[in-house]
């Protein structure tokens, strides 16, 4: 029988020639990633088990992005713990306030994670590196103590549904307008335990940051993992970044999928994900129709804080202002990617037009800091989850959308179609 | 074998409903514990006594990766979760952490709020008190029992 890319990824990893969807496998693993709030509840696993020595020193990631910088004393100490850690261990990436970024669009760009590799991560967006074709999955903090010290990681092999692309993403439409649109369509477990497989011929109109949130948002779908094909694309974004050497799998041409959906990508329209689930989707012809005013915008994290997001809001906003009465907190993910946003003028443009422009932080996406909501507040954002309370108070609510939706409802101070802003 | 009343929540219960994102600043169990179900059940804490068993729906867990779910979970005295399916970072971290926990479609249909319920973990066999009703879950792969019964994941691995 033929094997997925995920199964083909997990069987190497697990030094076997065949795996079979639902074997129990051990398999190593490439990167093993903690953040601020996953990591001290695994060094106290790590700790108490007792355990001395961490497996290796280069493949491990702590990224402090959560509640860093530090957003109160409790947060401080956890941070602090994590660098006591990451210094008695040298841990070589240890990624702090100053040349942090959030950890899943940080990863990528340092090349710590490239095709082929199989990476475990306590957080549950760890599943965005599958765009680079690599197994990734989201685990907890337990997993990630045991990941630290064997370098191994228990799975069931999944099976997997295959997506398959064609066409070409209209004008504002992007890779979060796919993704909500598929959740949508398959539900929030409607892909539950198994791999989401992104291919066919419709891929090479995806930028990596497309399929970086698409990948991001698979977890939204309830799946193990997303998984992209590996292509030109692919290979130049990680040519001379992969900082080791990496592996391309495709699936075999019998591979088996539980089912197989062909999605044309020209036939996307913008999407909002409603209250208080991602798979509460509506076209933004639905939602725009429904004259949903709107107190916060948030444009940023792991999902859509990357450079062309960064960019697709640029365009909306230059020369425009932000609606009054609406506050517009704008984070890019990286260091990297906010000196680009300087270097191309769009700092200038989001405070300009009257935007907040936050350091990287994953604050606000889960009801953190930096824009916590009040009761019976709206927040369009280009996060990841609306669930209730997520951003803030109990009584809140968040609606899920792309850069170019966010900044569009940003303009109009209600959800907004960016075809009508500009 | 546990014995104890049922709390009982719907499809989709969330880990930001389970322990929300604002008390992520510890780790510590008893913090918490404290403001378990807060978002889904304000009440909870002052409801749940040692002994007493979760019932919930399908994906029971959804969203992020927090262990602090099930130690929040685990930590208010809860000794079995029972749901119809469950997120699967959930599921791997409460038996990580020694936190039974079984799927059972029929169960979950048939137990309702307040019910008095037994569960035998060595065959998965639910009993339910109140209303003299019984249903099957599937016991929990050996090498899983393997881990809860060393004490989780770490415990497993010395």
């Amino acid at each position: 029988m033929g094997m997925t890319m995920t199964q083909k990824i997990l069987a190497a990893h697990a030094g076997l020639d065949e795996v079979k969807p639902g074997q129990l496998i051990m398999a190593k693993l490439d990167m093993v990633l903690g953040n601020d709030i996953t990591s001290p509840v695994a060094i106290n696993e790590f700790e108490k088990a007792g355990f001395t020595d961490v497996f290796d020193k280069t493949r491990i990631s702590l990224v402090m992005d959560h509640f860093a910088p530090n957003k109160d004393i409790k947060a401080a100490q956890q941070t602090k713990q994590s660098r006591q850690f990451a210094m008695k261990h040298g841990i070589v990436n240890f990624y702090d306030v100053g040349c942090m970024g959030i950890e899943h669009a940080l990863l990528p760009e340092k090349g710590l994670v490239a095709a082929g590799e199989c990476v475990i991560g306590a957080d549950s967006h760890t599943c965005t590196y599958g765009a680079l074709g690599a197994f990734s999955t989201g685990v907890g903090s337990t997993d990630m103590a045991a990941g630290m010290a064997t370098g191994k990681a228990w799975f069931k092999v999944p099976g997997a549904i295959r997506f398959e692309l064609k066409g070409k993403l209209g004008k504002y439409v992007s890779g979060k307008d796919v993704i909500l649109h598929i959740i949508g369509m398959i539900g929030v477990d409607g892909a539950l335990y198994k791999s989401m497989e992104f291919g066919g011929p419709g891929l090479a109109s995806l930028t990596i940051d497309d399929r970086l949130c698409i990948a991001n948002m698979a977890i939204e779908a309830g799946a193990k993992n997303g998984i992209f094909e590996v292509d030109e694309i692919t290979r130049a974004y990680m040519d001379g970044r992969a900082q080791h050497p990496y592996t391309v799998y495709a699936p075999d041409p019998d591979a088996e999928y539980e089912k197989v959906y062909e999605i044309d990508l020209a036939a996307v329209r913008p999407t909002v994900s409603f209250p208080h689930l991602p798979e509460n989707a509506k076209t933004i012809d639905e939602a725009a129709a429904m004259n949903i005013a709107i107190d916060q915008v948030v444009i940023g994290s792991c999902t859509n804080g990357r450079l062309s997001d960064m960019a697709a809001a640029a365009e909306l906003l230059k020369g425009k202002k932000v609606a009054k009465n609406v506050r517009a907190i704008v984070i890019p993910a990286t260091q990297h990617i906010y000196k680009e946003c300087i270097r191309l003028g769009y700092i200038d443009t989001f405070i300009d037009a009257g935007c907040v422009v936050s350091t990287p932080t994953c604050g606000p996406c889960l009801g953190g800091y930096m824009g916590v909501l009040a009761e019976g507040e709206r927040c369009v954002s280009t996060t990841n989850r609306n669930f209730v309370g997520r951003m803030g108070h109990v009584d809140s609510e968040v609606y899920l959308a792309s850069p170019a939706v966010a900044a569009a409802s940003a303009i109009a101070g209600k959800i907004a179609n960016p075809e009508e802003v500009q | 074998m546990v014995k104890g009343k049922v709390h009982k929540y719907p499809d989709n219960v969330d880990t930001d409903v389970i322990i929300p994102a604002r008390y992520l600043n510890t780790a510590n169990h008893a913090e918490l514990a404290a403001h378990c179900m807060e978002d889904i059940d304000p009440n909870f804490k002052e409801k749940v006594t040692r002994g007493d068993i979760m019932v919930a729906g399908w994906n029971f867990g959804c969203g992020s990766s927090r262990e602090h779910a099930p130690i929040a979970i685990k930590e208010s005295g809860i000794a079995c979760v029972i749901a119809k399916t469950y997120a699967r970072i959930f599921y791997r971290n409460a038996i990580n952490i020694g936190l039974p926990i079984f799927e059972c479609e029929a169960a979950a249909d048939g137990i309702e709020d307040g019910d008095e319920v037994e569960v035998d973990f060595s065959s998965g066999k639910i009993n339910n008190l109140t209303k003299g009703e019984s249903y099957q879950a599937q016991p929990l792969p050996e090498f899983i029992q393997n881990i809860v019964n060393k004490g989780g994941l770490l415990n497993s691995l010395k």
